[in-house]
């Protein structure tokens, strides 16, 4: 009996190690897809995070498709047939997702775009003030200066 | 003009702040169904009261029906199933149920105890007629046409309003046609 163990044990481990890698692989293209799903019932959960009995049924026909050779994609748009998109967390760009995926864009440039007029206006408005400061009198002025630190009695 | 210009930032705010208030009136669990106005998933399921008989989509071609998803362990279907059991009564429609992730016994059980408004239930023990047909809070009703289309989805329990207001006057204009 005792002969027969380490053979019980190699047979375990060797099997145990034969079916890991295909899984492992597998297992981790099921938990990125996953996260890549929303659970409808908990909806700030992905289906990676959920433990609702729905979340627990669509990870179940997620891997069964998966097992039956689906991509990635065949995945999703099964799902999305069936849900909407909004069962994926990252929502797609299409007419009605513009102001969605571009609104911030736009209201970026606004802002630069009445910074920038705001800077060139008040930039006008500097020189313009610059401008009716009589330059010989700023000249004058320099000259006493030079003057007064050149001056050996000080 | 020049204080025209000023009350743009106030137009900006304002336009933002109608949008987020609408945002927040809205109910982030309905999602709008991508199946409405598609042909309704085909399904044929046991009986809940004859296991040996089964029940599919073509069989209800030609009228108009109700399908809806209920469990013996879904605490609001109580709520909406007065009123089911009142459509029955009045005879407008036939309401097929989906016994959706239960068990047999449970489920007969139940219409036993609270009535049975459905013309027959079916049963779906491991939802996967559910994911097809979207289900994701139960109970929900979904109104299919004459040509097997999903015309209309209502999620959660179904209102005295919904039914008088919507569901009610949506099955009789498709009955009409």
């Amino acid at each position: 009996m005792m002969r027969w163990l380490p053979w019980c044990f190699a047979f375990v481990l060797g099997t145990s190690f034969a079916a890991a890698p295909a899984d492992v692989a597998q297992d981790a293209r099921l938990k990125k897809l996953d996260e890549e799903l929303r659970c409808l019932v908990c909806q700030n959960q992905s289906l990676a995070d959920s433990n609702a009995p729905l979340a627990q049924d669509l990870r179940r026909e997620v891997r069964s498709l998966a097992d039956a050779g689906k991509s990635d994609a065949e995945i999703k748009d099964f799902l999305v047939a069936r849900y909407g998109d909004f069962v994926l967390y990252k929502p797609p760009v299409k007419s009605i997702t513009w102001l969605l995926w571009f609104g911030p864009f736009v209201l970026l440039a606004g802002g630069a775009l009445a910074w920038w007029s705001v800077a060139r206006r008040r930039g006008r408005r500097d020189a313009a003030v610059s401008t009716t400061v009589d330059d010989t009198a700023v000249d004058a002025g320099v000259e006493r200066a030079r003057a007064l630190l050149n001056d050996p009695r000080e | 003009m020049k204080s025209l210009r000023l009350l743009i930032p106030l137009a900006v705010f304002g336009i933002i702040a109608v949008f987020l208030f609408v945002g927040l009136s809205r109910d982030p669990r309905e999602i709008p169904s991508p199946l409405v106005d598609k042909p309704a998933p085909a399904f044929t399921l046991a009986q809940l009261h004859a296991p040996d008989k089964k029940l599919s989509t073509a069989d209800m071609k030609g009228q108009v029906w109700l399908l809806n998803v209920w469990a013996s362990w879904c605490v609001s279907c109580r709520v909406e199933h007065p009123l089911l059991v009142q459509l029955a009564q009045a005879n407008v429609v036939p309401v097929i149920g989906l016994n959706y992730k239960d068990k047999v016994p449970e489920g007969i059980a139940w219409l036993k105890q609270h009535g049975d408004p459905y013309k027959l239930s079916v049963v779906d023990a491991d939802g996967r007629v559910g994911i097809d047909w979207g289900v994701y809070g139960v109970p929900e009703t979904f109104v299919v046409d004459k040509n097997g289309i999903i015309r209309y989805k209502h999620i959660g329990p179904v209102t005295a309003e919904a039914l008088q207001k919507t569901i009610l006057p949506l099955v009789r204009e498709l009955q009409k046609a």
